[in-house]
């Protein structure tokens, strides 16, 4: 547990998360019109988004197909009978006057997340429920001085509202749980979880208590659009309200934005304020009633999910937790990693993938997909290391080469001439040589001087240029010594 | 040739086949009554040309051997169906100068086979209304209207919301006309005006295309001079829309054959709590008028209880201005119709939705939003659902006793403009005897069965089983054949 201090005491932290997740789907949720992002404003709208008279919501098999997956990859109870409703409130870029969305029947029931701490350990957190609801279009209010103008492009797009129990109790918690519903998500394909386009939104709930007390209530910090943020806007949130206990204060119950400029959350309605959505059965759509042996076939279709995935890494590849964690958060990295382990030392091949690979990505700014290193050329380069024909140490330098380039391992080698020298005549002749130049080395060495062999092994590489085989080195530098 | 205008659809048909006359010329005969019967208000939009057009290319399908089950045949679109390129209001200002890029799903199978538009007509803005008084086009006046024209003794309502659909109809302008029916908006303007209406089955005709009102309820359906018409318009209109969820995928059988005369052995079902307190003596007499008729033809009325039509009227008058809040939140001047502009968007909202809805819409929707807000959801709205399933229930098991149900479509004749218009209430009765019919999504068609004592005219209303509107045509074809109506109104094109 980790407590906040303030002037009374430790505090608790309690988040609960509401991440809008938008489904990967050719079409809308409840119209034909395409997703595609960032195509020019008002061109992928139908009637239907935006609401002309007489038109009709139709679902989306496909988007009820993606929630259903998402949901059995949650571990979720699937609802073979759920309900859209219409969530009424008027603005501009809602074109119907209401949200078809599901209030009292979603589509997915109680779930679990476990979290995958830095400290290696692991957490688990409950999922309420997940149900599908039409996004909103946007308003644009930066086009003209007066004027506001709406773009409908997103104006029906299917999102899956995944809500979470307040059972986070520290900013990296909810840190985690967004990373790891990202992660699972994406390893569904139901959503890209890409939040820098929207296609991931968090509403944050935030309130304090004192350890073992009830809940305090709570604030919601709304359209939070990146992890950092979600962490950022509950630290600092969480502050504000025990100052204002501490202070005599109450917390008012109410709706908050992330100031993503002052790095503060500001009041955006309070709940006096809040709207009456009047939600009632949209009557345009009966129940939506699923057969279970569809459900059922949508199982046997699941990927693999990081959690499997990372037990089984554990198990067959003996991987420590934190190495499997790092490499099952994406799926990409997991795929490439075990293409690498193929054949090959698992550890080694983990290594060398969290190691230089990420380290060479992370510092260009790539993701694994954009990596000028393919699987099978990091799988090669290990391969040179496991038949001594370059040493570790050169094999570091070959892979900076790799990287940057993007050629075979093998290619650079013999270009640079970087291979490994296991002749034990020439590693001989260089010792020797490196012994007559430094006579009064060896005898202080043969004085008891012990320290001084790593003198001579360094000498030794600098005449080979790092290309002899250290275990020979040291095998014949120790036998001239003693000898 | 006012002859045409007064065929049936079936003696048009016929006509037609046997080239007495080509489609052109009835279309020009019905353009020209269209024109005649101007003083009644009833088209909101008139297409002559578009009539005269479609009629041409029908009488080139003909020609080829590829005449449709309506080929020909000059109708009347109710202004609530989008028309492609035509003007389209839902007797509203807020859909000021709106002209759809697409044609209803209804309108369409009415194209495909054969007919023709004549133009759009009247109604109650957005179908709210029993008398055809709420239209932003103004009021509908009933062909049945005393005195001399343009200077009536006492201007009747042709009933509504299909207001404009029944005065068309019945002034012989169109051989018929769409109409959409929520609570009794297709049979009870039939009743008044001495015509044929029936709402098919909730999910029989496509809803989409149609300005919504309350989308559980919404239906559309034919209003013509004959039970015959009504079984050839109907086939025609209905059929599975992937594009209308709520739309059943069921074959539609062939109406007109259906029409056999033949129902002996058939329970009528009379529901003992539809004999109303204070309901007058004609309407009790038209009733057990129809029964009798339907006993001389074979049939064995069953008293049947419906216990819970008491709460028919509340429950439908918060389900339908619930869903009509929520419907009619779209119209907001931003995207299409009116716009009245504000200093900001608030502003705008309010100016033109202020500017934009009659009295009555905002009264509905002010209801529909109250019985949807938090503390009073499960009071009102939650408990009129819950009670609409036991009215459907109620249906349900008579049903298991008899095969169709008989009642009066309303509780009088048509009334003039001005009266029962103080107390909106007094108006909702109007719906009385057709709304939970609405309610269960049942088949209900008002047949013509006689005349008042003021000379105007009386329907009888059956109800069917769900997606049985078969035998709810074949029993009212009996009872018009019985009645054998022959008033006509005083005044017709």
């Amino acid at each position: 547990m980790s407590y906040i201090q303030g002037e009374t005491g430790d505090w608790e932290i309690v988040i609960g998360l509401e991440v809008h997740a938008q489904v990967i789907s050719n079409a809308k949720l409840f119209s034909g019109a395409a997703t595609e992002f960032g195509a020019e404003p008002n061109s992928q709208v139908s009637f239907v988004d935006a609401a002309f008279p007489g038109m009709l919501p139709v679902i989306n098999e496909h988007c009820i197909e993606q929630a259903v997956r998402t949901g059995l990859g949650l571990k979720a109870q699937i609802n073979l009978q759920s309900v859209f409703d219409r969530k009424n409130y008027f603005y501009a870029d809602l074109p119907q006057g209401y949200q078809i969305s599901q209030f009292q029947q979603p589509i997915v029931g109680k779930g679990e997340i476990v979290l995958d701490l830095p400290d290696g350990s692991s957490r688990t957190v409950g999922v309420t429920r997940l149900h599908l609801e039409q996004d909103a279009g946007k308003s644009l209010h930066d086009q003209h001085p007066a004027k506001t103008y709406i773009d409908l492009n997103r104006s029906g797009v299917a999102l899956m509202e995944i809500v979470s129990e307040p059972d986070m109790r520290s900013a990296e918690e909810a840190g985690a749980y967004v990373r790891k519903l990202r992660s699972i998500l994406r390893y569904l394909g139901t959503c890209d979880g890409n939040m820098e386009e929207g296609s991931m939104r968090c509403d944050v709930n935030v309130s304090v208590r004192k350890p073992g007390e009830p809940f305090g209530t709570r604030c919601e910090i709304k359209n939070v659009n990146s992890i950092r943020f979600v962490m950022q806007a509950i630290e600092y949130e969480a502050r504000r309200q025990i100052e204002i206990i501490e202070e005599g204060g109450k917390i008012d119950q109410e709706t908050r934005l992330w100031d993503t400029t002052k790095f503060v959350t500001r009041s955006m309605r309070s709940k006096e304020e809040a709207h009456d959505y009047r939600y009632f059965p949209d009557p345009d759509l009966l129940p939506l009633e699923l057969d279970p042996e569809w459900v059922e076939d949508i199982k046997k279709t699941l990927p693999e999910l990081p959690d499997d995935k990372k037990a089984r890494f554990i198990a067959d590849y003996k991987l420590s937790p934190y190495d499997a964690n790092v490499l099952v958060s994406e799926k990409a990295r997991a795929d490439f990693y075990e293409s690498v382990a193929k054949g090959r030392d698992p550890k080694l091949a983990a290594n060398w993938v969290t190691g230089e690979l990420f380290g060479y990505l992370n510092k260009a700014g790539k993701e694994i997909e954009e990596s000028p290193v393919s699987a099978e050329n990091l799988g090669g380069l290990i391969d040179l290391i496991a038949d001594n024909t370059i040493s570790g140490r050169i094999a570091k330098e070959v892979f900076e080469a790799m990287f940057e380039t993007g050629e075979k391992a093998a290619d650079i080698v013999e270009k640079k001439g970087l291979r490994q020298v296991t002749d034990t005549g020439a590693i001989e002749g260089s010792i020797d040589a490196v012994l007559a130049a430094n006579a009064d080395k060896v005898a202080e060495f043969r004085s008891g001087k012990d320290k001084l062999f790593g003198f001579f092994v360094g000498q030794v590489m600098k005449a080979t240029q790092g290309k002899a085989n250290p275990a020979l080195v040291n095998e014949i530098l120790t036998k001239k010594l003693k000898g | 040739m006012a002859e045409l205008t007064h065929l049936t659809m079936a003696g048009a048909l016929d006509g037609l086949a046997k080239k007495d006359f080509t489609a052109v010329e009835l279309a020009e005969a019905h353009v020209k009554a269209v024109e005649t019967i101007r003083p009644l208000n009833a088209f909101i939009t008139e297409t002559p040309d578009k009539a005269l057009e479609m009629a041409k290319a029908s009488d080139a399908r003909r020609a080829k051997g590829e005449a449709g089950p309506m080929e020909g045949l000059p109708i009347a679109v109710k202004d609530l169906f989008c028309t492609k390129g035509v003007l389209t209001t839902a007797a509203s200002h807020i859909l000021d100068g709106f002209k759809p890029e697409y044609e209803s799903t209804v309108t369409s199978n009415l194209w495909r086979d054969g007919a023709v538009m004549l133009g759009k007509v009247n109604l109650d803005e957005f179908a709210m209304g029993s008398a055809n008084i709420t239209s932003h086009h103004g009021n509908v006046i009933s062909p049945w209207s005393p005195g001399e024209v343009g200077n009536w003794s006492r201007q009747l309502v042709p009933g509504g919301s299909s207001g404009g659909s029944a005065a068309a109809v019945a002034a012989r302008a169109a051989l018929g006309a769409t109409g959409t029916d929520t609570g009794g908006s297709i049979r009870q303007p039939a009743a008044f005006t001495g015509i044929v209406g029936i709402k098919p089955t909730y999910g029989r005709c496509s809803r989409w295309g149609v300005v919504a009102f309350a989308s559980s309820l919404d239906q559309a359906g034919p209003m013509t001079r004959t039970v015959e018409d009504a079984a050839i318009m109907l086939r025609s209109m209905c059929g599975f829309d992937p594009k209308d969820s709520t739309s059943v995928d069921m074959p539609v059988p062939d109406f007109r054959a259906a029409l056999t005369g033949d129902i002996r052995g058939l329970k009528v079902g009379i529901p003992k709590e539809y004999r109303v307190e204070g309901m007058p003596a004609e309407i009790a007499a038209i009733w057990d008028q129809g029964i009798e008729w339907l006993k001389a033809a074979g049939a064995e009325p069953v008293e049947i209880s419906l216990p819970h039509t008491k709460y028919a009227l509340a429950t439908y008058y918060i389900v339908a201005p619930a869903e009509a809040s929520s419907n009619l939140a779209r119209y907001d001047g931003v995207r299409f119709g009116l716009r009245v502009e504000g200093g900001n968007l608030k502003d705008l909202y309010e100016n033109t939705r202020g500017a934009g809805f009659g009295k009555e819409v905002r009264r509905r929707i002010l209801i529909g939003t109250y019985v949807l807000s938090a503390g009073y959801y499960d009071a009102y709205y939650n408990k009129a659902r819950q009670v609409r399933t036991r009215i459907k229930w109620d249906f349900d098991e008579a049903f298991q006793r008899c095969d169709v149900i008989l009642t009066p479509t309303a509780p009088s004749t048509a009334f003039a403009i001005g009266e029962k218009m103080d107390d909106p209430i007094q108006m909702y009765l109007n719906d009385v005897f057709t709304v939970p019919a609405s309610l269960a999504g049942l088949p209900g068609m008002s047949v013509p069965a006689g005349v008042g004592s003021d000379g105007l005219p009386l329907g009888l209303q059956l109800l069917g089983r769900p997606f049985d509107e078969e035998t709810v045509l074949r029993v009212g074809q009996v009872i018009e054949k019985a009645a054998a109506v022959t008033a006509t109104p005083p005044f017709m094109a």
